[in-house]
């Protein structure tokens, strides 16, 4: 009997979704961090923990059961070389959902889906720093 | 056939609907960070913090 046993199918046809979480996993491992709605956050870190716990032991094996889902290549290695042994010690667990409330177009309930471990790569403050500049040069313009 | 006896009135039929329409006012706290009434287990939409991290930076043009 298959009760209660479910997952949201998302609108999509089997290939479609099936697309749709291979794409969204590997756009996740690759920057640690994606915004989307929880809806989609829930499905994908469905798939996306399964990967990791194949990724915590390296074997030709296994890197063939995750690479049929992740087909980018680097994606994969930084799966097996970076994420998989950063989690070894973790059972289970390994991302986080964050709210951030409803998206103004169409009132979807919105999440940020991370890496539980991920850490500031100093992005954000490049980012923030560029923006500065801009600003910076803007005032000067009006003067 | 069994067949109502009266047409339900204005009042009847309003009084019945009125259960389902009351309205109910957002559960809100305050962000520990910049004050700003936030819901609860949601990242403030201000200044962008959540549990004491920066979680995103806010949408200044808006
Ligand atoms: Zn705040």
């Amino acid at each position: 009997m298959k009760h209660k046993i479910g997952f949201n199918k998302l609108n999509r046809v089997p290939a479609h979704r099936k697309a749709l979480l291979r794409n969204m996993a590997t756009v996740l491992f690759k920057h640690e961090r994606i915004v989307t709605t929880k809806a989609k956050a829930k499905e994908v870190r469905r798939e996306a923990e399964k990967m990791i716990t194949r990724a915590k032991e390296d074997s030709v094996h296994n890197r063939r059961v995750v690479g049929r889902k992740i087909t980018d290549e680097a994606v994969l290695a930084k799966l097996f070389t970076d994420i998989g042994p950063r989690f070894k010690e973790r059972n289970g667990g390994y991302t986080r959902i964050l709210k951030l409330g409803e998206r103004q177009h169409d009132a979807a309930d919105m999440v940020v889906l991370e890496l539980v471990d991920r850490k500031d790569d100093g992005k954000k403050a490049k980012r923030e720093e560029r923006k500065a500049e801009k600003k910076a040069k803007k005032a000067e313009k009006a003067e | 056939m069994a067949v109502p006896k009266f047409k339900t009135s204005k009042a009847r039929t309003r009084r019945r609907r009125s259960i389902n329409m009351k309205l109910t006012a957002p559960t809100l706290v305050t962000c520990g960070n910049c004050g700003n009434p936030v819901l609860l287990h949601r990242v403030c939409p201000k200044c962008g913090f959540y549990r004491g991290r920066q979680i995103i930076t806010p949408d200044t043009n808006a």
